[in-house]
């Protein structure tokens, strides 16, 4: 009797075997070419080996942190879920995602640049594909018409010289607001988009040495020289206050964009070969971009751990990522992947951006304080553009942040000590 | 200058008034619908003129079959109707009845029931988010598996979770308070002479009475339900049931797709339109009190 | 208004309001309940800490207000000094280092009296400016709308070809999505190539003129209070209209035959037949005013300077996005009985109006 209960038992258990194990993964809903690519992934994954199938949930990215947060406020996360990199800290710190150290093989993690990592208390937390930089796009043809140089890797515009561009642009008369700041995005773009300028004059968000103090970081001389520089550009109607677009640059009513390299496929293919990428200005210590984009992280009380990173190992597999940069056209994470795409290989017309990340990227601070930092800094350049004092407008994002960082007992990473207990 | 002739020129300024009102109110939307056929960049071409405001040569269907394609917008339509017409149905019921007791019946703690309805007309729904959040998290919900009556933890991504909570509406009790206060006590005391009890009267007598007020409240109703926006995002998290509102910040993103947007709303926006008009005959210019009255 | 039902079908009672009275308090007074027990901690959105109780600090930090004065800046030979926009005066560090019982205050308001300026400083300066926006708003948008509303209605109620037409195209703001609306609305009030300065310029022949509708302090909440009465006015319309509907028309026919005309007609018959409506209008009209948010959101994100923060703005920045429970349940609380206190106000002054 018993051997027969034995091999039913058995013969069950193969069958249970042999059907892979879902895992649940949400994204972000970009509703374009990315998801496309994104599906194309998921299915060659899955296609790829048969214990694990990863099915997808999309969730619309307007609406992605408030869902995702609602979720985790009750326990409905799913086994692996997209981030934007900067809030991976604050979720790491709620105790939302696990480290990823022990879970993915160093050879896949090593060649990963700063922007496809989410790191919190020196443990990887998040993975990401792509990285996107911060650039000015120019038309040569118009740069030219208007007697302005056109900056480079090498020669970076100043800020001052930036500024006095735009002046004798603007009285030359053909532009009304010659310098397009991407003003009708907000969010996290004006932290990503503004707070290298901070960062390039030697200031910063935040200190990084132990994340706790701001002031004198973000209120210090260097600050505040950026902040004026900020104030005036709108006090003297060089950038539009409340634009009614973003197409301002395309439409050719301004003549210098400052945006993030996520328009470079559209501009390239628009304005061809009259396309010029320049980097960002200089504010006494180089030009600085932002880092990291949306990652891929693994929740906590995810019941199959190691299906999770095989995925993620996929995912950050040369290429996969090639094949994301190419129906995407951002820019890969490892060099080994870029060498694979036309674009981003050496030699090709995208490398720039590529040079940029290695050369400037400064990824924003590793805290669970960013999403404060973020509010509060933003607000601090709402109140700018509306003519607030700069130095009451910088105490006051300071006060803000710093009172966060307090009320929150400093953000101390209370599941690192319970691990150390155990 | 005869009579007939008379009335219509008395009636002309009028007529002009309300077409310059008309164009006022529907100015906003012009942009929308028009903006739904055009090339993102035909948009923003000239935004000072009002060629904004009217299709172009160019228009072309591509926005509408572009937001078709991008999301499983019949679906999220669905949901909607499906969680607008239950709300509106199940929420007339529960209102009205509890405006009737307010209104015509006497019982202990009447006041303070009403003075606390009328306090909650000033709760904005944020406040309550988060709490309602851990609430429906933790209750259960029927579900029938092989024919057994069993039991689910919480009422996240369903369409009951966006049903059930919006029921019982204030502003609607409130409305159905005020038209009931107006009915003549005479009715009343004729129902009670027949026998009739409060169920009778409720609905034999006032309910099929109250064309207007119903009227509002549907369209009260259909419109909060349609509109929802912060509470799915919070408790659904699928496709599955997924209502039309969120769906529309799939098109937000790095790169706006304007025209898609426009396309959106402007899909999302003529269920609504078409439950007004269909509801908005009960508004007769007519001397409709007056069976009450007498 | 009798009553004759009550005592004698106790059942009947609960069988009526039964359903809504269960439904109002399970998922409108519990959860305002726990929010206002939320008050009293320092619970977070997202946090792996215990919530604590800390009484009433969440209290404290919402409502403590300290007025001061501050002298303006002297050179070294005691003068007073001037820069392009008049007196200089300290910043607000210098003014707190000098000043140490204002630690954690920050300005809610100043303003110049004689060659001193008087600072009502708070340690939410953001919520006293909130309240002050959100009754200010209130203020505006009321005899707007109400009165859009009002006139609306009396135009579509008479009996004429294109009722229904008018009718719709008054309600079509209604019934599109705040969000899109205050997009498009953004759109049009571009200061330099929106619809309206462009109209504007159109009018009065200047090619300069045109305000920065959004981006002024002064007038961005005014162009919010428009565009709010615009998307609100032909909901008001239709509850006018159920109103006018229920005036019987012998009372017309009866002051017609009187003498009558128009405009007394609407004066002795239409508004005192009104009047419940209008009670109700302006009332409803009011608190949702008071529950502001999804313009402020989209088209200023409360600015600029904090000229359109409306207080349950305030909240769910507060609460959400920075992710602090506690205190975003304290200003909603605070804010629910300051609006309770008004609407209490405005009912005894009616019911003395009445009299």
């Amino acid at each position: 009797m018993k051997p027969v209960l034995l091999s039913l038992l058995a013969m069950l258990a193969c069958q249970a075997q042999a059907a892979p194990v879902e895992i649940k993964a949400w994204r972000h809903d970009t509703g374009d070419a990315e998801m496309v690519a994104s599906g194309q992934m998921v299915a060659r994954f899955n296609r790829s080996q048969d214990r694990w199938k990863v099915v997808v949930e999309s969730i619309p990215q307007g609406s992605y942190t408030e869902s995702v947060t609602a979720a985790s406020l009750v326990g409905h996360l799913p086994c692996v879920m997209t981030i934007d990199q900067p809030a991976v800290p604050n979720f790491a710190w709620a105790g939302n995602i696990r480290p990823l150290d022990d879970l993915l093989p160093a050879a896949v993690v090593a060649p990963l640049l700063p922007g496809g990592r989410g790191v919190y208390d020196e443990r990887l937390y998040s993975v990401g594909q792509f990285d996107v930089v911060l650039a000015l796009f120019a038309r040569r043809s118009a740069l030219a018409r208007e007697g302005v140089r056109v900056a480079t890797i090498e020669q970076p515009y100043t800020a001052q010289e930036l500024h006095d561009i735009v002046v004798k642009v603007k009285n030359a008369g053909r532009y009304r607001f010659p310098l397009d700041l991407n003003g009708k995005a907000k969010g996290e773009w004006v932290s990503y988009g503004f707070s290298p300028w901070f960062q390039s004059a030697g200031a910063d968000l935040i200190d990084r040495v132990d994340y706790r103090r701001v002031d004198g970081v973000l209120n210090g001389a260097p600050a505040l020289d950026v902040a004026r520089y900020y104030a005036r550009l709108f006090k003297e109607r060089l950038a539009e206050r409340n634009p009614a677009d973003e197409k301002g640059f395309e439409q050719g009513r301004s003549l210098i964009q400052y945006t993030g390299s996520w328009k470079a496929r559209d501009y390239a293919e628009r304005f061809g070969d009259d396309l010029v990428v320049m980097p960002p200005p200089d504010f006494g210590h180089g030009p600085r971009v932002g880092a990291a984009s949306w990652q891929w992280a693994i929740a906590r009380n995810c019941r199959h751990p190691e299906g999770a990173a095989a995925f993620l190992a996929h995912v950050l597999s040369a290429p996969e990522m090639a094949a994301m940069s190419r129906a995407t056209g951002l820019i890969p994470v490892t060099g080994e992947a870029a060498a694979l795409t036309e674009r981003y290989r050496p030699g090709g017309d995208g490398r720039v951006y590529f040079d940029f990340a290695a050369r400037y990227a400064v990824p924003r601070p590793a805290t669970p304080a960013y999403p404060a930092i973020s509010a509060a800094f933003e607000k601090a350049m709402s109140d700018l553009r509306g003519g607030k004092d700069p130095d009451e407008a910088m105490d006051e994002a300071v006060e803000a942040i710093e009172y966060d960082i307090a009320r929150n007992n400093g953000y101390r990473n209370i599941h690192a000590r319970e691990a150390a207990s155990k | 200058m005869t009579q007939p002739i008379r009335r219509t020129l008395l009636r002309l300024p009028i007529l002009l008034g309300m077409c310059g009102l008309g164009v006022v109110f529907a100015t906003p939307l012009l942009f929308m619908f028009a903006a739904s056929f055009k090339h993102d960049d035909a948009i923003f071409a000239n935004l000072a003129s009002w060629t904004s405001y009217v299709p172009d040569a160019g228009w072309s269907l591509a926005n509408y079959t572009a937001i078709f394609e991008r999301s499983n917008l019949p679906l999220f339509l669905l949901n909607s109707t499906i969680i607008a017409t239950l709300v509106v149905v199940g929420g007339i019921l529960v209102n009205s009845m509890l405006a009737f007791s307010l209104s015509r019946m006497r019982w202990r703690g009447r006041g303070a029931v009403l003075s606390v309805v009328v306090a909650m007309l000033v709760i904005p729904f944020e406040v309550i988010a988060i709490p309602l959040l851990s609430l429906v998290a933790r209750l259960p919900w029927p579900g029938f598996e092989a024919g057994v009556l069993t039991w689910q933890m919480g009422w996240f991504n369903s369409l009951h979770v966006q049903i059930i909570p919006f029921l019982a509406n204030a502003f609607c009790v409130f409305l159905f308070y005020q038209f009931f206060r107006d009915i003549p006590p005479e009715l009343d005391e004729a129902a009670k002479m027949d026998g009739a009890g409060p169920w009778a009267l409720f609905f034999r007598i006032i309910l099929p009475n109250s064309g207007p007020v119903i009227a509002t409240a549907a369209i009260v109703l259909f419109i909060a339900a349609w509109n929802q926006y912060l509470w799915p995002i919070m408790v659904v998290q699928g496709e599955a049931a997924r209502p039309v509102q969120p769906g529309i910040q799939q098109f937000f993103g790095r790169s706006n797709s304007w025209g898609q947007i426009m396309a959106y709303a402007s899909i999302v926006t003529l269920p609504v339109l078409a439950v007004f008009l269909a509801f908005q005959r009960q508004f007769v210019a007519s001397v409709a009190g007056a069976g009450i009255k007498g | 208004m009798k009553t004759i039902l009550g005592r004698d079908h106790p059942l009947a009672v609960s069988g009526f309001a039964g359903p809504a009275l269960i439904l109002f308090g399970v998922f409108v007074l519990l959860p305002l309940l726990l929010a206002a027990a939320a008050t009293f901690t320092n619970h977070r959105l997202v946090s792996p800490e215990p919530t604590g109780y800390v009484g009433l600090d969440n209290y404290t930090r919402l409502l403590a207000l300290q007025v001061t004065t501050v002298a303006p800046l002297r050179d070294a030979a005691g003068d007073l000094q001037r820069d392009e926009e008049g007196l200089r005066y300290p910043t607000w560090r210098q003014v707190r280092q000098a000043q140490p019982e204002l630690a954690g205050y920050r300005p809610a308001w100043q303003f110049e009296l004689g060659q001193r300026r008087v600072v009502l400083a708070a340690t939410d300066p953001l919520f006293y400016r909130s309240l002050i926006n959100t009754f200010l708003f209130a203020l505006l948008v009321l005899p707007l709308q109400c009165g859009v509303a009002l006139g609306l209605a009396l135009l579509v109620n008479q009996r004429m070809a294109g009722r229904i037409f008018f009718r719709t195209v008054y309600f079509a703001p209604v019934v599109t999505s705040m969000v899109v609306a205050s997009i498009v609305w953004s759109f049009m009030l571009n200061t330099d190539r929106g619809l309206i300065n462009e109209l504007l310029r159109a009018l009065i022949g200047n090619p300069d003129a045109g305000p920065d509708w959004l981006g002024e302090s002064s007038h961005a909440l005014l162009a919010i209070a428009i565009m709010s009465a615009w998307q609100g006015a032909g909901f008001q319309m239709l509850i006018f209209l159920a109103g006018l509907q229920s005036i019987s028309s012998e009372l017309y026919e009866a002051a017609t035959l009187m003498g009558a005309n128009a405009w007394q007609r609407f004066i002795h018959v239409t508004l005192p037949g009104l009047r419940n409506t209008i009670v109700f209008v302006l009332v409803s009209t009011m608190l949702m005013a008071f529950g502001l948010f999804t313009q402020v959101d989209v088209m200023t994100s409360g600015g600029p300077l904090d000229s359109t923060t409306t207080v349950v703005y305030h909240a769910v920045r507060s609460g959400f996005r920075q992710q602090d429970i506690g205190y975003g349940s304290t200003i909603t609380v605070v804010f629910f009985g300051i609006v309770l206190l008004v609407s209490l106000l405005q009912r005894m002054l009616l019911a003395k109006g009445a009299k």
